[in-house]
């Protein structure tokens, strides 16, 4: 966006100009009342479910399974459930990703066939998850027999969060300067030298952020877990990867639409709810710190 | 005359990008442990002409070849021909140093560790060898493990020439060295060409006339993607048998 500067010789003119300065001004002011009602709605959703779930928080509440049909006890298997859930979503949709990404950004020759590529990859991030619930449903749980599972789940999970990796990805390589691809391939390294030496740790902080959404997402989606993995209740952890799990958006889900206890169960639901939140932060804390110190390095 | 022998042999050169030709039948030999600059005006041609000889342009889509490029008698195009081979003998240096987001140590080790040598002894001495090769050890040999990117631009650009020079090439092709450089690194880069022409066969890209007639032995003029003229820099630039060449080099255009 280099053409939206005002031209120099026009600027010294209208500066004097009242109604500039008002139309300016108001627009201004327009600006950051946007700001501030943005902020105003992030600061209520933190303060309400901050003040309605700290009191449901407690060392009991992350360590131990619930007790006597939701009212008491804590949310632990849930905790386990969705970190489980999560790492799963990662590990599938990362490595499928970034390959995709390198595959479409550093070899693939352009054109028709890559740019109907670039297209259902976009379109695949506007499916609705519950969707890709009933998806995960008829083919890891049915099709191929995972079962409601952690392995099903996060296999539905990944594809949920595939495209996002892709773009953010594919986003991070291109910002790679050519001019330093090009001084790897004068040096005699072959194309995957290049990408893997040079090419990936340049666009590393970029593919963390990716990441690092992803996580966001994949923690907080309930609908494609609603039918692939998750239940309402388990007496212990999972103890494999095709084991039902409890997990936090479900928990809270359940909590305010099954049960016999609502006055009980609504203030576990807002103790989740804060928990999920913080868990996401903390877990986005670490990808924002490991991205920090691989600062890109070139400026991008 | 021409005592030394041709390290290239250009021959019946076109180069197309899709539909578009770039280079028009270029003919033309580079001399062995000589200096060859290559002028004109922008858009002639030259930055692709010096990229076809160790094939950077074999990233260009709808770029086409036709015509040889002989590297001691074989043709670097041919299909037989091993382009990591043909990079490693036929070294660059680009027209913005584009040292790596990694050590100054770190950035000479890279093309050896690409051929995979480990010995850390040997590394070390060829890292101090090629930054002396360079003129750039004095004022970097305290700091062999901090950024490359610290350096300023003419300390940049002398290690991604020592970085060149890791490799053991025979032949280094400059495209346009001094262009981001202030007038004191580039008469560094100056004296360092001809320091190495002692050792290596040199092609030098300039847009600076002046920079040709200093450092070169040879000097090709293109123009609109022809070789208008080739021959001794002494020649072209005083007796210059082409009255194209004579227009350019006294400011007529370009």
């Amino acid at each position: 966006m280099q053409n939206d500067k005002v031209p120099l010789s026009g600027k010294i003119k209208t500066a004097g100009k009242l109604k500039n300065k008002i139309v300016q001004n108001i627009g201004f002011i327009a600006l950051f009342a946007a700001i501030l009602i943005t902020l105003f709605f992030l600061g209520s959703i933190i303060y309400f479910i901050a003040s309605r779930g700290a009191g449901a928080l407690s060392w009991e509440f992350i360590t131990q399974g619930p007790r006597r049909a939701m009212t008491q006890g804590g949310v632990a298997p849930a905790i386990v459930g969705t970190l489980y859930l999560t790492l799963g979503a990662v590990l599938v949709a990362l490595p499928l990703g970034l390959s995709t990404a390198i595959y479409l950004c550093e070899y693939s020759p352009g054109g028709l066939l890559v740019n109907i590529i670039r297209t259902s990859i976009n379109n695949l991030a506007g499916v609705p998850s519950v969707v890709f619930g009933l998806f995960g449903l008829s083919v890891f749980v049915k099709l191929f027999g995972f079962g409601v599972s952690i392995l099903s789940g996060s296999l539905t999970l990944g594809i949920l969060i595939l495209p996002g990796i892709i773009s953010a990805a594919q986003e991070a390589l291109i910002a790679v300067p050519r001019s330093i691809r090009e001084a790897s391939l004068a040096l005699g390294a072959t194309q995957w030298q290049t990408i893997r030496k040079t090419v990936l740790p340049a666009a590393l902080p970029g593919i963390l952020t990716g990441v690092i959404l992803s996580i966001g997402r994949a923690a907080g989606e309930t609908a494609p877990i609603l039918f692939t993995a998750a239940t309402f209740f388990s007496r212990g952890y999972p103890d494999s990867v095709f084991s039902e799990t409890m997990a936090l958006p479900y928990h809270i889900y359940a909590l305010m639409t099954e049960g016999t206890h609502p006055v009980e169960q609504t203030a576990i639901a807002y103790g989740s709810s804060l928990l999920l939140l913080l868990l996401v932060l903390s877990v986005s804390a670490v990808a924002i710190y490991a991205r920090q110190s691989q600062r890109s390095v070139y400026g991008h | 005359m021409d005592i030394n022998p041709a390290r290239i042999s250009v021959e019946n050169l076109n180069f197309y990008y899709g539909n578009k030709q770039a280079l028009k039948n270029i003919n033309l030999n580079i001399f062995e442990k000589k200096v060859t600059a290559i002028i004109g005006p922008s858009g002639c041609g030259k930055s692709t002409f010096i990229r076809l000889l160790n094939r950077m342009n074999d990233l260009v889509p709808g770029g086409r070849v036709e015509g040889s490029i002989l590297l001691d008698g074989s043709d670097i195009n041919a299909p037989e021909a091993d382009v990591v081979d043909i990079r490693r003998r036929v070294g660059m240096v680009f027209q913005k140093p584009n040292p790596f987001a990694k050590s100054i140590s770190q950035n000479i080790s890279y093309g050896l560790e690409l051929e995979g040598s480990r010995k850390k002894d040997f590394i070390e001495r060829k890292i101090e060898e090629s930054l002396k090769k360079a003129a750039l050890w004095e004022e970097v040999k305290d700091r062999l493990d901090e950024s490359a990117l610290g350096l300023s631009g003419g300390q940049q650009q002398r290690l991604c020439i020592a970085r060149c020079l890791a490799v053991e090439p025979e032949v280094i092709l400059f495209d346009e060295p001094c262009a981001s450089l202030d007038p004191i690194s580039t008469k560094k880069i100056e004296e360092l060409i001809l320091e190495l022409k002692k050792d290596y066969t040199i092609i030098i890209v300039t847009h600076n006339m002046q920079q040709a007639a200093r450092v070169s032995d040879y000097t090709a003029f293109m123009y609109l993607g022809e070789l208008v003229e080739f021959g001794h820099t002494e020649k072209v630039f005083t007796v210059p048998k082409e009255k194209r060449t004579e227009e350019y080099l006294s400011g007529k255009f370009g």
